[in-house]
């Protein structure tokens, strides 16, 4: 061995000659010129594909910031909502403490108001200086007095969102520069609103109704809170359905099933499903569920049923990779000590496998929750102003809330709609961060 | 020692079947003046088939009570596989397919009837690689008292656990960490973790598959002498790629070559005057 060191360097530095042993292999000439380009070649190969990635990177983290930053760019304003606050006379005259729900707080509201504007007497102006405040002051009041009876005969301050040409007025997305024809609020109204302003009397806070309230006709008072809760109750019943069903069916598939043909094609089947349209779960959800069944239409429940078909799959395919990375000799171990089939899972692969399995439930859970198509048919895309109570009252999801709103022509929707998708992606990766954590928390090494 | 010069093979042994005394009996005192060992486990025309493979043909073997019986042979002559029928660890291969008759004192192991839950509690088995379950080093020892429903209440419990791991030679390096991980030990400690928890359910067998193919030598002389200490309660049968650790543990010798069980006696006659020319290859190390 010790001979052959020198040669080894001298054909490093290109002084080889061929063997002079005979029984030796041919030396190569690693500095010749045809073996330099091809060293160089490969490197090229190399940087050249290490381009290809890093450029594929850049144009999914470009595409990615396009989408954040518009839709951070329009629905930012819908963060914050204008508001006007003014005093409130409830007029003994007009409202029966017997029976406050009863009284007439339109007249109430209107007076009230107008009483900010001594000057204005003409009705028609009169009803355009209404117009300042959203369609819903008299329930607003009522609502307030209704909960009060106390406040009849007295000066309330109430704070409401002002109407949503208003909003968009003070957010600057309606010009005022434009001929007066152009717009929908009139110069009257215009100087009304500033002259509100300079007294104090709007303010810009948080909107806390985009989260707290549901689903409105008038953009200003249109909250997500419906949508959330609907959203909740279905995402519920799809776990609950697809956790312990997609658990079983692949403990089943892999640690009992025999492994053959039928095992092949129960696998590819379940591998197809996964890649099945969401919308045809959708129609399987509205012949089976809602047509054969006769379940309740638009209701979580069905469509927690219809998104746990979806994401059964899903569930299946994690659970079953989860359980195949428990290493046979966990199983060996306990089946040598005598366990039976069922302990060996449920005291030892189960576990194991559990931070996969529930990984896998939250990536399927996150999909779920964003899934549109099959919510709409079977008809979670009503039109529905109140958080639903359970999972057989009517509701929408967040997908279709943002699909309705979408549709809708009001201005104040546009800006709704983004911030609705920015509080959906906000959920998405909240969800696959605790996935993300899980795994690291749980990571297991053998 | 009865089967002392035995050449085991196909046919030999035509009253194959549930007596396991009777060839004792006939050979027994002239070779072993002592003693006469009972037979433990008796294994006649035993043949595994892995789908079309066949990996273990005619195999006819005693092992004998509170003796240490070693398998060698080269990788892949069917050794591991004839450990793994006697507990039916092979049950849980889809394809394999075994058929003889192996008695475990005279119980047909391969009775439909019999319990494999109970037939693995009575026949313990330690692993090639240390598989300590990931959990405490008590929990691992507690796991099959628990499962079997062995001990009654939690002091009952710890006296197995403690006896368990004294046995294993174990207690005295673990005794103030007992609720750390078990996959936290050496790897020679989580093998005497495993021959804990194995004895902690009280087997009468206990098969090792290369138990010490994993460790180094240091850890490996602690099992060795582990096993020297356990024949006296147990009956152990060894699968080994060392032929001096066959030599060095085991009163018996079987020697396995391409599925046939070519050759099985007393530890020192296999090593110094084989019968067949197979072994006398294998362990002069001229194949292997």
């Amino acid at each position: 061995m010790t001979d052959t060191s020198p040669q080894i360097a001298s054909a490093q530095l290109g002084t080889s000659a061929p063997g002079t042993q005979s029984g030796e292999p041919p030396r190569f000439d690693w500095n010749a010129p045809e073996m330099r380009r091809g060293f160089a070649a490969r490197h090229r190969a190399n940087t050249r594909l290490q381009i290809y990635g890093l450029s594929a990177i850049a144009l999914a983290v470009l595409l990615i910031a396009i989408l954040v930053g518009s839709l951070v760019a329009t629905g930012y304003q819908s963060f914050v909502q204008t508001h006007v606050t003014f005093e409130v006379f409830v007029d003994p005259a007009k409202v029966d403490a017997a029976d406050p729900a009863k009284g007439n707080f339109r007249l109430i509201v209107r007076d009230s108001f107008a009483a900010q504007f001594p000057d204005v007497t003409n009705p028609r102006d009169l009803r355009s200086l209404t117009d300042v405040m959203t369609a819903d002051a008299p329930f607003i009041v009522r609502d307030r007095v209704v909960a009060d009876p106390s406040l009849i005969g007295q000066r309330v301050e109430v704070t409401m969102p002002v109407s949503d040409a208003f909003d968009q007025l003070q957010k600057g997305v309606t010009p005022r520069d434009v001929p007066e024809t152009q717009r929908k609020v009139n110069d009257k109204q215009i100087a009304w609103f500033d002259t509100l302003a300079e007294r104090g009397q709007i303010t810009v806070p948080f909107n806390t109704a985009l989260f707290l309230s549901a689903d409105s006709r008038f953009p200003e008072l249109a909250g997500l809170a419906g949508a959330i809760v609907g959203s909740f109750y279905a995402l519920l019943v799809c776990f609950l359905i697809s956790f312990p069903v997609g658990i079983a069916a692949a403990v089943y598939l892999e640690e009992f099933a025999r492994k053959g043909r039928w095992s092949d094609i129960l696998e590819v089947n379940i591998n197809n499903l996964a890649a099945v349209p969401s919308v045809v779960f959708g129609l399987l959800g509205l012949a089976v569920f809602l047509g054969f069944f006769g379940l309740p239409r638009s209701t979580p429940l069905v469509g927690g049923m219809v998104l746990a078909l979806m994401t059964l799959p899903t569930i299946i395919i994690a659970t079953r990779s989860a359980l195949k990375a428990v290493p046979p000799s966990i199983r060996e171990a306990a089946l040598g000590v005598g366990a039976s089939k069922h302990q060996v899972v449920l005291h030892h692969v189960l576990p194991l496998a559990m931070p996969g399995i529930l990984t896998g439930t939250i990536i399927g859970m996150a999909q779920a929750l964003g899934e549109t198509a099959p919510l709409l048919l079977i008809g979670m895309n009503a039109f529905i102003t109140s958080p639903p109570g359970g999972i057989l009252e009517s509701a929408t999801a967040l997908p279709t809330q943002i699909f309705i709103w979408a549709d809708s022509p009001e201005r104040g929707f546009v800006s709704r709609t983004s911030a609705a998708i920015l509080v959906l992606i906000g959920f998405l990766i909240a969800m696959n961060l605790v996935a993300v954590i899980l795994r690291k928390r749980f990571e297991r090494r053998w | 020692m009865p089967n002392a010069t035995q050449t085991a093979s196909a046919g030999q042994m035509p009253d194959a079947g549930g007596q396991p005394n009777v060839p004792e009996a006939s050979a027994g005192a002239a070779a072993r003046p002592a003693v006469a060992a009972r037979v433990k486990i008796h294994a006649r025309d035993v043949n595994v088939h892995y789908g079309e493979k066949h990996a273990l043909k005619h195999v006819d073997l005693d092992v004998n009570e509170h003796e240490v019986t070693a398998l060698i042979g080269p990788s892949g002559c069917g050794k591991s596989t004839f450990l793994r029928c006697m507990n039916r660890m092979n049950d849980v291969i889809d394809n394999c397919q075994v058929t003889g008759s192996i008695t475990l004192d005279g119980t047909d192991v391969y009775d439909p009837s019999l319990d494999v839950v109970q037939l693995r509690a009575r026949v313990g088995m330690v692993f090639q690689k240390p598989n300590p379950f990931p959990k405490s080093i008590y929990e691992n020892v507690a796991y099959g008292p628990r499962i079997h429903g062995i001990a009654r209440g939690k002091s009952e419990l710890d006296e197995i656990v403690h006896r368990s791991l004294t046995r294993a030679g174990l207690l005295k390096e673990v005794n103030d960490r007992l609720n750390e991980p078990g996959t936290g030990l050496s790897g020679g400690q989580q093998q005497r973790l495993c021959i804990a928890r194995a004895i902690a359910v009280n087997p009468e067998v206990i098969l090792m598959d290369e138990p010490c193919s994993a460790l180094d030598p240091i850890a490996t002389a602690k099992i060795e002498e582990l096993i020297d200490e356990l024949r006296e309660n147990y009956t152990i049968v060894i699968v080994t790629h060392s032929m001096q650790q066959a030599a060095r543990v085991s009163q018996r010798t079987a020697f396995f070559h391409l599925g046939d069980l070519v050759e099985v006696g007393d530890t020192e006659q296999i090593f110094t005057n084989p019968k067949d020319s197979r072994t006398q290859g294998y362990i002069t190390g001229r194949f292997g």
